[in-house]
């Protein structure tokens, strides 16, 4: 196939197909419980260095409570796919956690502002980059899913984007014309947040999947975390509603509002407020360190930060702007 | 301008009438959006509003906040996935996409990664997201945005999303689908269209009370004129209520106009 043009990023993860289902063939298809912790699931499966995935879209399920114990633990060096990465990149970049980033979206958090503490990291050559899009990104992990060391596509053409990428310039063997060839994603580790999982890993998810089924597949480690945990029996009365399977998933938390301060469909809206209080203290870089003590390293896991944010009361008000049953000038 | 509305307000109108009935559209948060609500409760009851993250033909109960939020889907037909939505894209099913950024230049092209440097930028931005995507794949590409001449500048530090590129034929020869490109660009002062053999950005309509001059003061590079250049036709009292009353109570987004 002709290779008609490159981009000069680099590529920090192997699209080799065959290397991949080695990796896969060794992988446990066992029907047993995964259940464990928060502390032991990122102890155990997550090594510096790694290149993480995350789940979920910037925001919205979101699994928070693995993010948390990352910068608590003090991971370093890891990888990340920045496909819309927005209070997930926030909270990895405060603890300094990672050092390269394939960048679709980051820094910013949609409506809500820019992070400065992102943009610094970005802006004082801390970070190496390698620039994709959304779709290039959801796309890649598909290939991986599908296990092909590359999909072509559309996207990206005779931009700076491209230009930054590490994908390639193909010309289609049916048609002759030009097209991207992007390059697999398989990330070492995936982390997702779900409506409910079973003890083996099968999930289910409420509203959108964004790229969550892709991801699954396509990582070699899968840790799951979960509002609730169903019986195995929930599972097999509605096949159909399997988003993810078992034998992709390594690690099982039940996480109760796991993804807040994130909205999770049908269950609890964003926490503005709290939002808006982590882009505040960020203007400020001793304000910001004593934002991350109180809230992560000073918290021993994730209830306590629950705790610090309103608890249950503040969870109420979240759910009831989810279900719009907040009276107007209630809120 | 008049008191009647502000620049916000006829931005969000005069987009949403380009939004014909029976068309898909995928939009981000903010004006786009407002724009997409107010044409679906005028002009075009059934248009198929879009999200990237996965979220399609919702009944919008409120603005979202994220392009992922819950209301994205809110009653919606589709809940979907992020490869989904951008594959409809691709395949040719989506009419109309919204799109800004830091910088514009003459051909539509858009940044909004860097100024300066790429490795060690003055000023990071967000990234693509589904921008890039959405301008190489949607077949018309909006733009709301506010125009001045640090904006419109002739030459973007850096291209995230493609317009016309370098110009007649441009896109095509990168690979990108014919037929596809920027088509109107709609700021405070004026709608600016593409003019057919150039591929530049040509004035075609400017706002009630708004002079060449002042459009020219607020751009970075040399502007095309329609020969027959029109006044923006403001805001009726109708769209004026509904976007208020229904598409924005809170004026999140027109408190900014």
């Amino acid at each position: 196939m002709k290779v008609m043009g490159q981009g000069e990023g680099r590529l920090f993860t192997d699209p080799d197909a065959n290397r991949a289902r080695e990796y896969f063939r060794g992988k446990s298809r066992a029907l047993k419980s995964k259940l464990t912790t928060v502390s032991e699931a990122v102890a155990g499966l997550i090594r510096d260095g790694d290149y993480v995935a995350v789940g979920g879209f910037g925001t919205n399920r979101i699994p928070t409570a693995l993010l948390h114990e990352i910068v608590r633990q003090r991971k370093k060096g890891l990888g990340l796919s920045g496909h819309t990465a927005t209070h997930d990149f926030q909270i990895l970049a405060a603890g300094g956690c990672i050092n390269r980033c394939d960048v679709a979206y980051v820094v910013g958090l949609e409506a809500r502002g820019l992070s400065r503490n992102s943009r610094r990291l970005f802006e004082s050559g801390g970070l190496e980059v390698t620039e994709w899009t959304n779709a290039a990104l959801a796309w890649r992990y598909r290939a991986a899913a599908m296990g092909v060391p590359f999909i072509p596509a559309r996207t990206m053409l005779g931009t700076d984007t491209f230009r930054k990428s590490a994908a390639k310039e193909i010309e289609c063997p049916y048609t002759g014309e030009k097209l991207v060839a992007l390059p697999a994603l398989y990330p070492d580790v995936a982390l997702v947040h779900v409506h409910r999982a079973d003890v083996y890993g099968n999930c289910q998810v409420d509203g959108i999947m964004v790229a969550d089924q892709e991801l699954t597949r396509a990582a070699k480690k899968v840790i799951v975390t979960c509002e609730r945990l169903i019986p195995n029996d929930e599972i097999r009365k509605n096949p159909e509603k399997t988003a993810i399977t078992y034998f992709t998933v390594d690690a099982v938390v039940e996480v109760p509002f796991g993804s807040y301060p994130g909205n999770m469909a049908g269950e609890y809206f964003s926490d503005e407020e709290h939002l808006r209080e982590w882009l505040a203290a960020e203007e400020n870089a001793e304000a910001f360190r004593a934002f991350l003590d109180k809230y992560i390293y000073g918290t021993k896991d994730f209830n306590e930060y629950l705790q610090l944010c309103g608890g249950l009361a503040k969870m109420q008000k979240l759910r009831a702007l989810e279900l719009l049953s907040v009276p107007k000038g209630g809120e | 301008m008049a008191d009647r509305y502000n620049s916000m307000e006829l931005m969000i109108c005069l987009a949403a009438r380009y939004l014909e009935d029976g068309s898909t559209v995928v939009v981000g948060t903010g004006a786009p959006c407002a724009a997409a609500m107010l044409a679906q409760k005028t002009c075009s009851p059934n248009l198929m509003v879009m999200f990237e993250a996965g979220g399609a033909g919702p009944i919008l109960p409120s603005m979202p906040i994220s392009v992922g939020d819950s209301r994205t889907f809110y009653k919606g037909l589709f809940a979907g996935s992020m490869a989904e939505i951008m594959d409809a894209c691709q395949r040719g099913m989506v009419d109309y996409t919204f799109l800004g950024g830091a910088q514009i230049d003459p051909y539509g092209n858009i940044n909004s990664t860097v100024i300066g440097e790429h490795a060690r930028p003055k000023v990071r931005f967000p990234g693509s997201g589904g921008a890039n995507d959405l301008a190489s794949l949607c077949w018309r590409t909006m733009m709301i945005t506010p125009q001045d001449a640090k904006r419109f500048v002739p030459k973007c530090d850096f291209v995230t999303s493609p317009g016309y590129l370098t110009g007649p034929g441009a896109r095509e020869a990168a690979g990108l689908p014919p037929g596809t490109g920027p088509y109107k660009v709609i700021t405070q002062l004026a709608v600016i269209g593409f003019d057919e053999t150039t591929k530049r950005m040509k004035v075609e309509a400017m706002h009630p009370g708004v002079t060449r001059e002042d459009v020219i003061k607020n751009t970075g590079f040399e502007l095309l004129w329609a020969d027959d250049v029109f006044v923006s036709a403001p805001p009726t009292e109708e769209e004026l209520r509904i976007l208020r009353d229904e598409v924005d109570p809170y004026r999140y987004i027109i408190g900014r106009g």
